[in-house]
């Protein structure tokens, strides 16, 4: 009978004896945080071939092609300034277009990142199940994915702010280090989000609506100046809203006259700083006390 | 200890050149419960939907199947065990947790390395290019990318997608589910694993493939990797596995030299 051969005969240990003498590991078992990180750094080109991939292939079926990166955007900002500009006549706002596309598209960069890290694990499953990698190099590809359309939607963006009116100054240098910090704000909500919708799909239904009442908390469509109109209490709460902060510093860098809701430019670099920090550190400390349930199941 | 170690004496045949065996996979009386859905089976409507979240009780469609239920053994460098058994039986549940894709519920499964699993529904990206889905999964196993760029065409020489006109251009949904199933096994294969599981992914190619894969199947084990191959192939676990365990209702029923086992399996299977 086979259970004859569980022990080996000649030594006679048990079977977790011999799995340690030989150094096994258990199966599955998780890596410990540097190592963790330390393994994420060695697959850092697939994370960028993953990036590339995806976004070659989110419109691959599409006539116009890699065009609708620029064309998405645009359409966006019609619809809204359809709307907001020429059916409600906003008219408080100097320059409204430009305050607009701006609001629009500093929020898209984190609405798209989160949607599709969503379903950054769950979507991806027979990769998961076939190869042993980092998971969190998908989500981490999501984030530059949606980058990468971040840095095509920009193109628009200054173009737009520029034929309508801005003048080209130094401070147009503070939207790099503005996206950068909202790039690793966004990695920290997408490996939260990534393994909350690993678990449950239900997750995939609700975001849609978390990130549409986010926008109008954030100030996209309409002047920040109607926030002051709140109780104090909760004007300090939008204040600190990681994407009205966002959005913030990508108008004081490019337009001159726009109603900001924090006075404060000191204040602003700090909550956007921190808030960079401890979504990007937590997020990845989240995920990675996941990391041997992602696949499963 | 090679003489004294009965339950398969022939495997130890070929593991005489290596003087100490060295196990890369030990399974410790390994039970596997785990929770399938049914599909629509009833109770789907909404209101039965919100009654449970009430009651906080598991959905109707939800079941628990003990699939292993004390499995225990050890394979060691250089063997290739194969795994047969009724459908079913446990054999492809065993593997995913070998590959540490489902925990054990009791016992426990000690491996070597990080073991590698081949199943057939193993997808890559189905929207990008095979030579595309070559490289990802080459980077995906955590190989240079200089060492990527050396191999693609070999990959792609090796699962002859190409021997009908120009696929490896092509998205990968395009492939037939054959051509799918040799590029991704030339992918996995392209790498020395320590423990590489196959799930009947080397079914689904014609005779030719079928004859390369298992020659590569070869040199992955005397380059000292273990390889567990699942097939309801007999002829295919007999020209690869020189040792085969036999599972029956997640139980081993069998576990020794293929000849023995694949006998007594077929007495088996044809008296039922």
């Amino acid at each position: 009978m086979a259970t004859t051969a569980l022990v080996d005969p000649d030594t006679g240990l048990t079977q977790a004896q011999l799995a340690a003498r030989h150094g096994l590991r258990v199966a599955g078992e998780r890596p410990s945080l540097v190592e963790y990180s330390r393994r994420l750094w060695a697959y850092r080109h697939f994370i960028a071939a993953y990036a590339n991939a995806k976004l070659v292939a989110s419109y691959s079926n599409a006539k116009l092609g890699q065009l609708w990166q620029v064309l998405t955007p645009l359409t966006n900002a019609a619809v809204y300034y359809l709307i907001f500009g020429v059916v409600l006549a906003q008219n408080e706002i100097p320059n409204f277009i430009a305050y607009l596309t701006t609001g629009l598209f500093i929020f898209n960069f984190t609405q798209s990142a989160v949607l599709a890290g969503t379903q950054s694990i769950s979507s991806n499953l027979g990769l998961i199940r076939a190869l042993h990698f980092p998971r969190a190099s998908l989500p981490l590809s999501t984030t530059i994915t949606q980058f990468q359309q971040l840095l095509a939607s920009m193109v628009v963006l200054v173009g737009i702010v520029l034929v309508t009116g801005e003048p080209l100054t130094w401070e147009w240098l503070l939207l790099v280090p503005a996206l950068l910090l909202q790039a690793v704000f966004n990695a920290g909500v997408v490996l939260l989000v990534a393994r909350l919708g690993s678990k449950s799909s239900d997750l995939k239904q609700v975001m849609p609506f978390i990130m549409r009442t986010w926008m109008y908390g954030s100030g996209v469509l309409y002047s920040v100046s109607l926030f002051e109109r709140l109780p104090g209490w909760a004007t300090t709460l939008v204040q600190f809203n990681p994407l009205l902060v966002y959005i913030e510093l990508a108008r004081y860098a490019l337009l001159e006259e726009a109603p900001l809701l924090n006075e404060s430019l000191t204040q602003l670099w700090l909550v956007g700083a921190g808030w960079a920090l401890v979504a990007g550190i937590g997020g990845f400390f989240y995920f990675w006390r996941g990391e041997q349930e992602y696949g499963r199941g | 200890m090679v003489e004294h170690f009965n339950a398969h004496t022939e495997a130890n045949a070929t593991m005489t050149r290596t003087q100490e065996r060295i196990p890369t996979v030990v399974v410790d009386d390994a039970h596997i419960i785990y929770r399938v859905h049914q599909g629509a089976a009833g109770g789907t409507t909404p209101v039965a939907a919100l009654r449970r979240l009430v009651k906080r009780t598991h959905a109707p469609n939800v079941r628990e199947v003990h699939a292993v239920k004390g499995i225990s053994f050890t394979a060691y460098r250089g063997e290739a065990i194969g795994l047969i058994g009724s459908n079913g039986s446990g054999k492809s549940t065993i593997l995913r947790a070998i590959a540490g894709l489902l925990p054990v519920n009791r016992g426990a499964i000690h491996t070597q390395g990080q073991p590698s699993l081949l199943g057939v529904n193993a997808a890559l990206l189905n929207d990008l290019s095979g030579e595309r889905n070559v490289v990802l999964g080459c980077l995906a196993m955590g190989m240079h990318p200089d060492d990527v760029a050396k191999q693609a065409a070999g990959i792609i020489d090796f699962s002859g997608i190409n021997e009908r006109g120009d696929f490896a251009s092509l998205p990968m949904r395009t492939y037939s589910s054959g051509m799918a199933a040799r590029l991704r096994f030339s992918i996995a294969a392209a790498k020395k694993h320590d423990v590489l599981l196959i799930d009947e992914a080397l079914a689904t190619g014609d005779k030719g493939f079928r004859k390369r894969s298992e020659q590569r199947v070869r040199e992955l084990r005397e380059g000292a990797g273990t390889v567990f191959l699942v097939s309801h192939q007999l002829s295919s676990v007999r020209d690869t596995c020189e040792r085969t365990i036999w599972l029956e209702s997640g139980v081993i029923r069998m576990d020794g030299p293929t000849d023995e086992v694949i006998r007594a399996y077929e007495a088996y299977a044809n008296s039922k």
